[in-house]
């Protein structure tokens, strides 16, 4: 519940996904759900001509499963908040 | 600041319901790249795809597999990706077409 909670607060935020499969996709964060499923707008692969076939794709929906990194700007993360938010967890769980 | 999930937040979900009815790219775990009509999905990312195609890519050359009508098992799924009208130009511009 954190993480989803996390990441919908970064709605709007210009993040990178890098995938199991190693390709890495930047874009605008447009939705997550509860199984951390991505939906990203205004997409480029950051290695494009390793990944030809993802020329013309401009929206995605990534599946959670497939994640292994989502990189942010340094500065869009609040880490305090997000220390007592992992405190608050911890205790409760 | 910040909004944390109350209980009708715990139902959302990223939907695939944008993309029905429109041409989109799939990728699978398997590296194989489908494009086709979506015309069903559901809370797996299980997905029904019309006219579907796989496209191979060799270098600078493609060529389509027509394959139908595709029921895709969503835990296979790694991407659905859908691109712009007419985006496709720049797409083709750069690979060729081999039959």
């Amino acid at each position: 519940m954190l993480f989803f909670s996390y990441f919908k607060d970064l709605v709007g935020q210009e993040v990178t996904v890098e995938l199991k499969n190693d390709l890495a996709i930047r874009g605008t964060l447009h939705s997550v759900d509860q199984y951390l499923n991505i939906k990203l707008e205004n997409t480029r692969v950051v290695d494009q001509d390793k990944f030809p076939h993802m020329l013309s794709v401009r929206n995605c929906f990534i599946r959670g499963s497939v994640v292994r990194y989502v990189q942010l700007p340094p500065d869009g993360v609040d880490v305090d908040l997000l220390h007592d938010a992992a405190r608050r967890e911890a205790r409760g769980g | 600041m910040s909004s944390w999930a109350g209980p009708e937040d715990i139902y959302l979900s990223t939907s695939l319901a944008s993309y029905l009815d429109r041409k989109i790219l799939v990728l699978l775990r398997d590296g194989r790249k489908l494009m086709g009509t979506l015309r069903s999905f559901d809370q797996f990312a299980n997905a029904v795809l019309e006219g579907a195609c796989e496209r191979v890519i060799v270098g600078e050359q493609y060529c389509d597999i027509p394959l139908g009508l595709y029921v895709i098992r969503g835990e296979n799924v790694v991407l659905i990706g859908h691109g712009e009208r007419g985006a496709s130009s720049k797409y083709d511009s750069r690979l060729r077409d081999r039959d």
